[in-house]
């Protein structure tokens, strides 16, 4: 078993097309990270505006390391799945268009042992993908900007948590941005096994990301109660969840967590999404015919 | 001989169209088993049954006297296979594609071993190279050793020539005969070039729209009782005229371009020289025909 998924990673990772979602990644972070350090004030400026009566932080300081990389996966959290299905949309349809899945298929393995490996090989590159975010999202930023309290702007109130407090909740959070991710992996995934080629489940995997997305942050009432906790991409929120801390007296307490069971049950659906579809490709895969 | 495989009553249906129809046939151990019929005859669906890559619509495949759907993953370990293009993985070198073919059918070879493979095949020289860089020929030698490189006991070659030049075709002649004659290996090989499976081949089995026409050992197949006789004439029209009015119609095929041709028991044909020249015929020529080419069209043109 571990042979096998050597070679499925060695067969991922000698593809150019793998690194691209790093070096975006890369790009986006850096860029971040160059605008907020020239400008990094006019912006707190304009993300405090509304909270100046209520908190005193001064913007230089709530500018640090923590905030920049909470900004950072505000930003990237909606995105990194896009780049997920590059690889994950590929692993199988990939290999039926090249046409080594008929020769992998005559080999000694059986087909569902084969899927468990690729889709194992697609989390271990879903998982680096997001420990390269940290790595440059929360450790560069720290290094370049420091660490102070974080402050969590929110729609209704906004939250300061101690420096102290903070670098347990970004583990827990990375954590969860693994399990939404991987749910994501698994729909590419799922896709990839029942198409001929690349192309098809990757954009199906976009398209489904962006419209489950712009549902999820629609504003509409309607559907909030019939779509939205339907909705993977709605759970794949909860990781804010870890920055979103209790209060007593108008005072944040610290290792607190506003609505914990909340969390736990966005994890357990994704995870219950990420199963029915890794089931659904494997149940599809079993009994398909190879005629590419 | 003991048989590796033996096919019963294999069908395939795609939605209206039966590709594979009731198709039944035994592959003896130590040969090479040639595989004929013409493009869509039902050869790649009947081949891709064969490594379990599509389902039957009905029949039963037995491959080392097991039965394929149940012991799938044993059977694959001693079976090595091509199936119509050597499709590879273009951004790895031979050796990187070797060495991951070689785990997936669960060896541990060493790097000497795989080298040793592809120079088997001519290509130790390009060991580093990325596939994509190599010819057509060079990807089907490839491939060759890829379905070699576990040393299974079946190997299924579809179409194992197609674009090699011709030392690559009498190379590959070569190894083929090599694997079943000198080390025991079952060859089953699916061809268009009929020539060379008459070179290689010592059993046979022609299919057409999916269906068995003709199965046998070369020697049976190719010198049955009855034979094609092509007579060249110095005036064919008038000598099809003249035929066509004598008993020898009933045995006439169409006719070549200045040949007259028939069909008919191979002790006969002294009987029909004698009255072609009692008809005044000139005859320049006489000739049985025993090639595979021409019972591969005698058989597929009905």
């Amino acid at each position: 078993m571990f042979r096998l998924l050597q070679i499925e990673l060695f067969k991922i990772f000698s593809r150019p097309r793998t690194y691209i979602a790093f070096a975006v990644i890369t790009a986006i972070i850096f860029l971040v990270q160059i605008a907020l350090r020239f400008s990094g004030r006019e912006y707190m400026d304009l993300i405090m505006s509304g909270v100046k009566e209520t908190f005193e932080v001064p913007a230089e300081e709530a500018l640090n390391g923590y905030l920049v990389c909470y900004i950072v996966l505000n930003l990237l959290l909606i995105h990194v799945p896009i780049l997920v299905a590059l690889v994950a949309g590929d692993v199988v349809a990939g290999e039926a268009n090249m046409g080594t899945l008929r020769l992998l298929l005559t080999k000694p393995v059986s087909r569902t042992r084969l899927l468990l490996i690729k889709f194992l090989a697609s989390s271990i590159y879903t998982i680096l993908l997001l420990i390269w975010v940290a790595v440059l999202a929360l450790g560069l930023s720290v290094l370049l900007f420091g660490t102070s309290d974080l402050f969590v702007a929110r729609e209704v109130d906004s939250n300061i948590i101690a420096e102290s407090d903070v670098l347990w909740r970004y583990f827990a959070a990375f954590l969860f941005a693994a399990i939404g991710l991987l749910t994501v992996t698994a729909l590419a995934f799922m896709l990839s096994a029942f198409a001929e080629n690349s192309i098809g489940p990757i954009v199906a995997t976009v398209c489904i990301i962006i419209v489950f997305t712009i549902l999820t942050q629609m504003q509409i009432p309607f559907y909030d109660e019939t779509v939205k906790p339907y909705l993977f991409t709605t759970h794949m929120l909860g990781w804010k969840g870890f920055f979103y801390v209790r209060a007593e007296e108008g005072v944040t307490v610290d290792g607190s967590i506003e609505d914990f069971p909340l969390i736990v049950k966005s994890g357990l659906i994704l995870i219950g999404y990420a199963a029915l579809f890794v089931v659904t490709a494997i149940w599809y895969f079993r009994k398909k015919n190879i005629l590419s | 001989m003991s048989a590796v495989i033996r096919v019963r009553n294999l069908s395939r249906d795609f939605r209206e169209v039966r590709a594979v129809d009731d198709l039944s046939f035994t592959v003896p151990a130590g040969e090479v088993y040639g595989f004929l019929g013409q493009n869509g005859a039902g050869k790649s669906t009947t081949i891709r049954m064969l490594l379990s890559l599509i389902r039957p619509t009905a029949g039963r495949i037995e491959i080392f006297d097991l039965d394929l759907e149940r012991h799938r993953h044993k059977i694959m370990r001693s079976v090595g296979a091509i199936i119509e293009k050597p499709d590879l993985y273009k951004f790895l070198t031979a050796l990187e594609n070797l060495r991951i073919f070689s785990a997936m059918s669960g060896n541990r070879h060493s790097e000497k071993q795989l080298l040793h493979q592809l120079e088997l095949v001519g290509l130790r020289e390009r060991a580093h190279s990325k596939v994509q860089t190599y010819s057509q020929g060079m990807k089907q030698r490839l491939g060759i050793a890829v379905a070699l490189v576990h040393d299974p006991d079946l190997i299924i070659l579809d179409e194992p020539m197609n674009g090699l030049d011709p030392q690559g075709i009498a190379d590959v002649r070569k190894l083929i005969v090599h694997l079943a004659h000198d080390r025991g290996k079952t060859v089953f090989v699916s061809s268009h070039l009929l020539n060379e499976m008459e070179l290689i081949a010592d059993s046979m089995l022609i299919i057409n729209k999916g269906k068995k026409i003709a199965e046998g050992s070369k020697e049976e197949l190719l010198n049955p009782t009855t034979a094609v006789v092509e007579v060249i004439t110095g005036d064919a029209s008038r000598a099809t005229a003249l035929v066509h009015q004598s008993r020898w119609s009933a045995f006439a095929l169409p006719a070549g371009e200045g040949a007259l041709r028939f069909e008919l028991e191979k002790a006969r044909i002294p009987e029909l020289t004698k009255e072609l020249v009692e008809m005044g015929i000139p005859i320049h020529s006489i000739r049985p025909r025993h090639s595979l080419e021409d019972l591969f069209l005698s058989l597929t043109a009905h």
